[in-house]
């Protein structure tokens, strides 16, 4: 077979199956349970920083402590 | 050491343009290396001036760059709208086309001048500007790359004035939106991967643990403007010290290389890039996180996945393969989701606060363009069905389907961004005027709707004059009947865009006052008292 048509003969079927799977998985993976809780916390990340940078990333510690807080 | 590099290279550069602008074969490739000479001239004495300056680690966001990039996205929006309203004139009143200026100013040259002046000089300086602005916001992180980021900008900028001056000196690969020679196309790679650059690095250094939806439509405009750019600019330069160079695809691979890249252009430059901003800008301005973070995921990879493919609809009833076309116009219409997925977001996102609509003028903005991408997001697709396009395609109504989209949505989003932008990037306690800025909306406003509904009428009044035969199966008009017919549709063509004009130069002054009168924001913001 000639270049073209291998090519084609792929493109209209595994490679056209694994991105609709791809693109199927995303949907599933975007309603995953416990999705919500994530992405709301996205959606605030523009009102976070407006003015200066964060910090170097906190350190354990610091991060365990707000996980305490937040209990 | 660094400055000795860039000293040498600067000035090895400019020796080289002025021996290229010596062996020139044409007026374009002379004018050009004279612009390079200038520019690496430029740079080199800069960089001799500061020699050996101390250099301060700066920690805050980098702001000075997007300040440059929102003066630049202002000034080639008044020339891009001024040439846009010139050549609508051209087009109604033909002694506008200068007899001492035939073969530089007439309609053929201003054309390409004014489409790349609003798209890549208006449109792209905005993104870059807003891209900077955003990338830094949302990642909590410093642009990386030092002075990169000042390549970026003055590199494109260079880019614009290259391509624009081309146009008019007839350098052109006659490729819409692609029509830059192969020199001015190296360039803009270059600029545009330090881009990426820029852009990636400052997400690597994130503070914060995801990646902002909007970062991922700039990413993805960055990405796929560079794939397109080169894929489509592939050529061959007829001598290295000339402007022509000849295409290495041939034939309708061309053609579909061609609109496989032009469509994209408008999918990625205009829409992904700019959806960019509605996702943080549209939020920012409401005070209120987006309507669904989720519905945000499956907008951009949906609109990814499909836009890629849409580009043959630009070929129908061409020597395209019918295969290829129906596949375009299928693709097309399936687009029809992810658009108005997106275009609900962005409104929804108001919801609750719906009475900002009637107190923030720039909100309204936001609000009429995420409106025009839904508008034209649903024309686009109707247009790209093969028996709508057998009369719409080749007359004023294509035009009119683009401009909705560029003024309606690409304009009003970008001037939503710079009433956002300017106060806060000149600290500055608020705008000049908020009645200027509703002024600017309605002329705005009314501009596109004059400029939208005139092309409706002219083209599709063109598709049935042209396909209209009588009994016998002649032809009824001529071309030049249908060119009389259209002439009050071009006086008002010429109208809407003078009102969106006018409301741009509304636009500047306003921002302008804000920069120069406006009472400077306060150091801290005083904490808010405890309710």
């Amino acid at each position: 077979m000639d270049h073209y048509s291998l090519l084609r003969e792929f493109a209209d079927s595994w490679f056209l199956l694994l991105m609709f799977s791809f693109f199927l998985g995303l949907v599933v993976w975007v309603f995953r349970p416990g999705a919500s809780s994530h992405q709301e916390e996205a959606a605030e990340i523009p009102f976070r920083h407006e003015d200066k940078p964060a910090c170097e990333p906190a350190p354990a510690a610091f991060a365990n402590d707000v996980k305490e807080a937040r209990q | 050491m660094w400055d000795f590099v860039k000293l040498a290279v600067l000035g090895v550069v400019a020796v080289l343009a002025a021996y290229a602008a010596n062996q020139a074969h044409d007026l374009a490739y002379l004018v050009h290396a004279l612009i390079f000479m200038a520019a690496a001239g430029i740079a080199f004495l800069y960089t001799l001036r500061n020699f050996g300056e101390e250099r301060v680690v700066e920690t805050g966001y980098m702001d000075k760059v997007i300040r440059y990039g929102v003066i630049a996205t202002v000034f080639w929006g008044l020339i891009g709208f001024f040439m846009g309203v010139f050549i609508a004139s051209q087009l109604a009143f033909p002694w506008l086309n200068f007899e001492w200026a035939q073969g530089y100013l007439n309609f053929g040259r201003l054309r390409p001048l004014h489409t790349s002046a609003v798209i890549f000089a208006f449109g792209g300086s905005a993104l870059i500007a807003t891209s900077f602005y955003v990338v830094q916001r949302t990642s909590a992180a410093r642009l990386w790359g030092g002075n990169l980021a000042w390549f970026v900008f003055w590199g494109y900028q260079l880019f614009i004035v290259l391509a624009a001056t081309g146009y008019v000196l007839g350098a052109t690969q006659s490729k819409e939106y692609a029509e830059p020679e192969w020199y001015t196309d190296l360039w803009l790679t270059i600029v545009w991967v330090a881009y990426l650059a820029v852009f990636m690095g400052t997400l690597y250094n994130r503070k914060e643990k995801h990646i902002y939806v909007a970062n991922w439509f700039y990413l993805s405009f960055i990405v796929t403007i560079a794939m397109l750019h080169i894929i489509n600019n592939l050529a061959i330069p007829v001598s290295i010290f000339g402007s022509k160079s000849v295409q290495l695809f041939s034939g309708v691979q061309d053609a579909m290389t061609q609109w496989w890249y032009g469509h994209n252009a408008v999918g990625f430059f205009l829409t992904a890039g700019f959806l960019g901003m509605m996702y943080y800008f549209v939020p920012k301005q409401a005070e209120r996180p987006v309507y669904s973070y989720k519905l945000s995921i499956i907008h951009f990879w949906a609109l990814i996945f499909l836009y890629i493919w849409a580009g043959p609809h630009h070929l129908h009833y061409t020597a395209l393969p019918d295969w290829a076309s129906t596949l375009g116009m299928v693709f097309s219409i399936m687009l029809w989701m992810p658009s108005w997925g997106g275009m609900i977001n962005g409104l929804m996102t108001l919801s609750g606060a719906w009475d900002k609509l009637r107190t923030d003028p720039i909100i309204r903005m936001m609000v009429v363009s995420v409106a025009f991408y839904g508008m034209s997001t649903f024309e686009g697709p109707m247009m790209s069905i093969r028996a709508v396009n057998s009369l719409s395609h080749y007359t004023d109504w294509t035009i009119g389907h683009v401009h909705s989209g560029a003024l309606g949505w690409n304009g009003m989003i970008t001037f939503g961004a710079l009433y956002f932008l300017v106060p806060k990037l000149w600290k500055r306690e608020r705008l000049y005027s908020l009645s200027l800025v509703s002024l600017h909306f309605w002329l705005a406003t009314i501009g596109i709707v004059l400029y939208a509904s005139s092309m409706w009428v002219s083209g599709i009044m063109e598709g049935l004059m042209w396909r209209e035969v009588d009994a016998q199966g002649f032809l009824v008009n001529s071309f030049a009947d249908v060119v009389a017919a259209k002439w009050p549709m071009n006086v008002a063509r010429a109208t809407g865009g003078l009102f969106y004009l006018t409301g741009a130069v509304v636009m500047a002054y306003n921002l302008w006052m804000t920069v120069k009168r406006s009472p400077a924001a306060a150091e801290a913001p005083a904490a808010a008292p405890a309710e």
